[in-house]
């Protein structure tokens, strides 16, 4: 008896379940959002003004140093905008040098100040995170500074940090928890004495001597801009620099840093890192190809290793939500729905996606008009432009050439490509070897480009109008058509003409 | 290298010979040469009264490019204080530094271009040319040897001259932009005359370098381009410190009696301040005296057609300004004579122009192509301190020819990130998107203003081609952190934004 009635009252429960649905249960929330970071924020806003009733939850568990931040997510916080600004500043010091060619007479000694740099950038930092607490309180958007997990399909748990709960109940809940940096796990003293992405930007006093350890675009760009600020960087890269983008190009990247003065060991991985009594901090590595272990001392080790997505106190193992094996990352389909109905996840957190910033904010928005049931329309991932801020900066769209060639073989791509000289440069006297345009297209026909890249300066702007000709199905004939804008470096990029197969040197001469 | 004295085997000494220095012609010249035809390039224009003028755009570009580079560096340096870079406060600009390493890269980019014209198997010669015949050229070298070629097509690219005020003083007193590298000493206080985007570029280049400047708008500010962008790059050039004249001409140019006298015949030399009295009229009636150290004209450019024989085999030109009328595919009235470049009437004035044109030219000349040059959508870039690029047509020009009812402008001023940090102006960068309603949102004009406008606009000027859509604008997503994918995300229009001003005023 006891057990048929707890198997009827099982089945109570579900229909109890689905009944009180149909009877428009009142949930707390529409929407529920965990994660206040560029995709977060901009779902949550999105809904809001659609209508719907939205709570976003917003907390950052400190590094492993003790660093934390405000409402906004890695893009605000210790992503895309410190570093942009940081990356400026390097610029600026390239630009002092070059304004001296330019008759500018700068005399005496130019150096650098870390800690003016850091509050300025700090500051414009807290401002976001201000601007976007103001935003959610005009749009009307629930902001809740607690670690959000999920209890089941339609309950959320908000943790503060004192350890209080609130419980909040949802129609449709949104992952949107993004990523954090990695530590190394099989080196000694990487955790206690190095320090991450998360860290870099909110350091009060300059990392001095670095070694920065990875090869990833996070790694290029912070060894970049160190470098640009006159300190002495070393990158350790275990294999290949860049992967994931085109092989050749990442060539030219690494090429500039080094011939800009950034130290690079190659084949190397590290094995411990110590901590002298002078309080600098000791790495032995490991030469992969030779065997050979070497020493050096730094004044901070920067881990850039890769990043990991923020899932483990979501709960979602209880609620059976998929999670790709290898990568962690939640397994999503096209409308960016999981395994379970009305739990969603997008952005960095998901799998298969670009991690960018742009991207998440339009799959947010998307996806709030689709919760909202104002629209079926999906987020387009395909050809999403980007740029590596390294001191060369690289712009591309579309295929890389390997890519493109497992596509359409070798002989079904035409690549076009040129070296050429910022017309700034010259008076400069600045080496501009690594300045590069290479167009990849289908090979007869129209000739549609499949992928676009382009190093030099202002990459991204150049790299973003391109961007477009994805959208258009442009060809090499529209290319072709269009007249260049003299002077400047994009026009290279519509007179592009020899051809990788020609052999014919790649070199742009006069106007 | 210099032609061959005796005929070729054919009927003519060459296949092509184009009359002009300008990038245009010589990207024919190039072109051609690459179908294996014999080419001939003349590039000195009629000698002026300063001495010869040399081939225009390629170097004009680069300079105007280098002096901007200078002025927006004075900026930079600036700027990297607030990103915590230390140096001495005072910094001061070197004039003659700046001109030698400037004229450094222009005579080296000459020696590139001789080379390259030697590699190309392109003819080259520092002459100036008249057509005698048909197909007969006279060319005078700069000694004076005269002697007489003959070609089965000609081209010219003669490029354009900087219009005269035609006022007493100013062959004497005044100089054009082409001049200022040449001036012995720092430009001083200045007097831009002309509101064109060649003026505003000089008077914002100056400025930049810390010189004091002012332009008399005389007649217009930026004629023919957007006017609410053209507004607005005056604005930022008043806010930088430039001062402008309104509604006034010029009637004359005469030295002060402070002047250092003798050598009046050339340029003012050792400079005290204000060398230069100039007499000012005011739409009103009223006479103003001002005095500065230099007096820079550019009023407007007039085609270079007057002695090159034009009219010796009937090649027409447009009554008023010289310029060489030309159909479809840059064809004069005379079959076998060719125009390319600002030589040319009715068509926009740009390098990039010039140079696709040309190229397209000898395709269809010799390389049995049949693509003409789409003279409706060019861009361009003003290198004024708020550079402004612009591709397809203005606000005026889209209501004008679709009606105001189908048009729709977009519009949003940015703030780019690195002005954030040195506290630049909010509202100064901006763009606008102007479509066509009926035809799905077609982009038909895009205008940027904002720091690397150029390079911003070249790939939007490809999509253009492809017949972007406002739709298609939206789709793309933008590149983070960044200027240029304001334009991905643009919901504002001129038509909500002037409702909101009429509100206002109740």
């Amino acid at each position: 008896m006891a057990a048929l009635c707890r198997g009827r009252h099982r089945w109570k429960t579900n229909s109890l379940h689905v009944f009180t649905r149909n009877l428009t249960v009142k949930y707390d929330y529409d929407l529920v959002v965990i994660g206040g970071g560029s995709g977060g924020l901009a779902c949550s806003k999105e809904a809001a003004q659609l209508g719907q009733k939205v709570a976003v939850l917003d907390y950052v568990e400190p590094s492993a140093q003790g660093t934390k931040w405000g409402l906004g997510g890695t893009c605000v916080n210790v992503g895309c905008i410190p570093k942009k600004l940081m990356h400026q500043a390097a610029l600026l010091g390239s630009a002092v040098k070059d304004a001296k060619k330019y008759g500018w007479q700068i005399s005496g000694t130019v150096s650098h100040d870390w800690a003016t740099m850091s509050d300025a950038v700090q500051n414009h930092v807290r401002s976001l995170n201000w601007g976007h607490r103001v935003q959610l309180q005009d749009k009307k958007v629930k902001y809740l500074n607690l670690k959000g997990s999920l209890l089941d399909e339609h309950t959320v748990k908000g943790l503060s940090k004192a350890g209080k709960e609130t419980i909040l109940t949802a129609k449709n809940i949104v992952i949107a928890t993004g990523g954090r940096p990695k530590y190394p796990t099989n080196v000694p003293g990487a955790m206690e004495h190095g320090i991450t992405s998360d860290d870099i930007f909110w350091l009060k006093k300059s990392p001095g001597k670095t070694l920065v350890v990875g090869a990833s675009y996070v790694a290029l760009e912070c060894a970049g801009f160190l470098t640009g600020i006159g300190l002495d960087t070393t990158v350790m890269v275990r294999s290949i620099a860049l992967r994931g983008f085109d092989q050749q190009i990442a060539g030219l990247v690494t090429d500039y840093m080094e011939d800009y003065g950034t130290r690079f060991a190659w084949q190397s991985v590290p094995k411990r890192v110590d901590k002298l009594s002078s309080g600098a901090l000791q790495v032995t590595w490991t030469n992969t190809q030779t065997g050979n272990e070497s020493q050096d001392t730094y004044d901070s080790v920067l881990w850039a290793v890769g990043r990991a997505p923020e899932t483990k106190a979501l709960g979602l193992d209880k609620l059976g939500v998929q999670l790709n094996k290898e990568t962690g990352k939640i397994v999503v389909a096209a409308d960016e729905s999981t395994s379970v109905p009305n739990i969603y996840a997008f952005g960095d957190i998901s799998e298969g996606r670009p991690e960018l910033t742009p991207t998440a904010i339009k799959a947010g928005k998307l996806l709030a008009h689709r919760l909202a049931g104002q629209s079926t329309e999906l987020m387009n991932y395909n050809n999403v432009a980007t740029t590596v801020f390294t001191p060369l900066e690289y712009g591309c769209v579309g295929l890389s050439e390997e890519e493109a060639e497992r596509r359409h073989a070798k002989d079904g791509i035409e690549v076009y490509h040129a070296f050429y000289k910022p017309l700034e440069f010259t008076v400069a006297e600045r080496d501009a070897k690594q300045c590069y345009i290479k167009v990849i297209c289908e090979r007869g026909g129209d000739q549609k480009i499949l992928g676009l890249h382009f190093t030099g300066p202002n990459a991204g702007e150049v790299t973003q109008g391109f961007a477009l000709g994805f959208q258009c199905g442009a060809s090499y004939s529209h290319l072709l058509q269009t007249v260049g804008i003299h002077p400047t470096c994009a026009e290279e990029v519509v007179k592009v003409n020899i051809t990788k197969r020609s052999g014919l040197d790649a070199t742009v001469t006069g106007c | 290298m210099d032609p061959p004295d005796t005929l070729s085997p054919g009927l003519y000494d060459y296949d092509l010979l184009v009359i002009g220095g300008g990038s245009g012609g010589l990207a024919v010249a190039k072109e051609a040469a690459g179908f294996m035809k014999k080419v001939l390039f003349l590039d000195l224009l009629a000698p002026s009264p300063r001495g010869a003028e040399r081939g225009s755009c390629s170097d004009i570009d680069s300079i105007r490019k280098f002096l901007q580079q200078a002025s927006l560096l004075r900026q930079a340096i600036q700027d990297s204080q607030k990103y915590g870079w230390r140096f001495k406060q005072e910094v001061l600009h070197d004039w003659s530094e700046l001109v030698q390493a400037v004229q450094g890269q222009v005579r080296s980019a000459s020696l590139e271009l001789k080379r390259e014209l030697r590699s190309c198997g392109v003819s080259h010669l520092n002459a100036h040319g008249r057509i005698v015949a048909p197909r007969t050229v006279e060319v005078t070298d700069v000694d004076g040897r005269k002697r007489r070629l003959t070609a089965e097509t000609l081209v010219v690219a003669t490029g354009t001259t900087p219009q005269c005020l035609c006022i007493p003083g100013e062959t004497e007193y005044c100089i054009t932009s082409k001049d200022l590298l040449s001036l012995p000493r720092p430009p001083g206080r200045t007097l831009v005359v002309g509101g064109s985007a060649e003026g505003l570029e000089c008077a914002g280049f100056l400025s930049g370098l810390g010189l004091p400047v002012t332009v008399a708008l005389t007649p217009d500010l930026l004629p023919g381009f957007d006017q609410k962008t053209a507004r607005k790059i005056e604005n930022h050039m008043i806010v930088a410190g430039v001062d402008f004249l309104y509604r006034c001409s010029l009637s004359k140019v005469e030295q002060t009696k402070d002047a250092t006298s003798g050598d009046s015949a050339a340029a003012p030399q050792q400079g005290r301040e204000g060398t230069l009295r100039v007499t000012v009229i005011s739409k009103e009636g009223q006479t103003l005296q001002k005095d500065f150290d230099t007096v820079l004209v550019a009023v407007g450019r007039k085609a270079c057609t007057s002695d090159i024989g034009l009219e010796s085999v009937g090649v027409q030109r447009c009554r008023d300004s010289g310029r060489i009328l030309v159909n479809e595919r840059d064809q004069t009235s005379v079959d076998h004579i060719y125009a390319i470049g600002s030589v040319q009437h009715g068509r926009r004035s740009a390098t990039g122009l010039s140079v696709h044109a040309g190229k397209l030219l000898a395709r269809r000349l010799y390389g049995g192509g049949s693509v003409l040059c789409d003279y409706t959508c060019v861009p361009t870039v003003v290198l004024t301190p708020l550079e402004y690029a612009a591709c397809g047509l203005s606000e005026e020009k889209a209501k004008l020819t679709f009606g105001e009812a189908n048009v729709e402008a977009y519009h949003s001023h940015y703030w780019p990130l690195e002005w954030i940090l040195p506290a630049r102006n909010k509202n100064s960068c901006y763009v606008k998107v102007v479509c066509h309603i009926p035809d799905h949102e077609r982009v038909v004009g895009l205008h940027i203003m904002g720091p690397n406008a150029g390079d911003i606009l070249q790939g939007f000027a490809a999509a253009m081609k492809c017949g972007l859509t406002k739709q298609q604008l939206d789709a793309t997503v933008g590149i983070h952190p960044g200027s240029a994918q304001v334009l991905t995300s643009l919901t504002q229009t001129q038509r909500m934004s002037e409702a909101l001003m009429v509100r206002g005023n109740c």
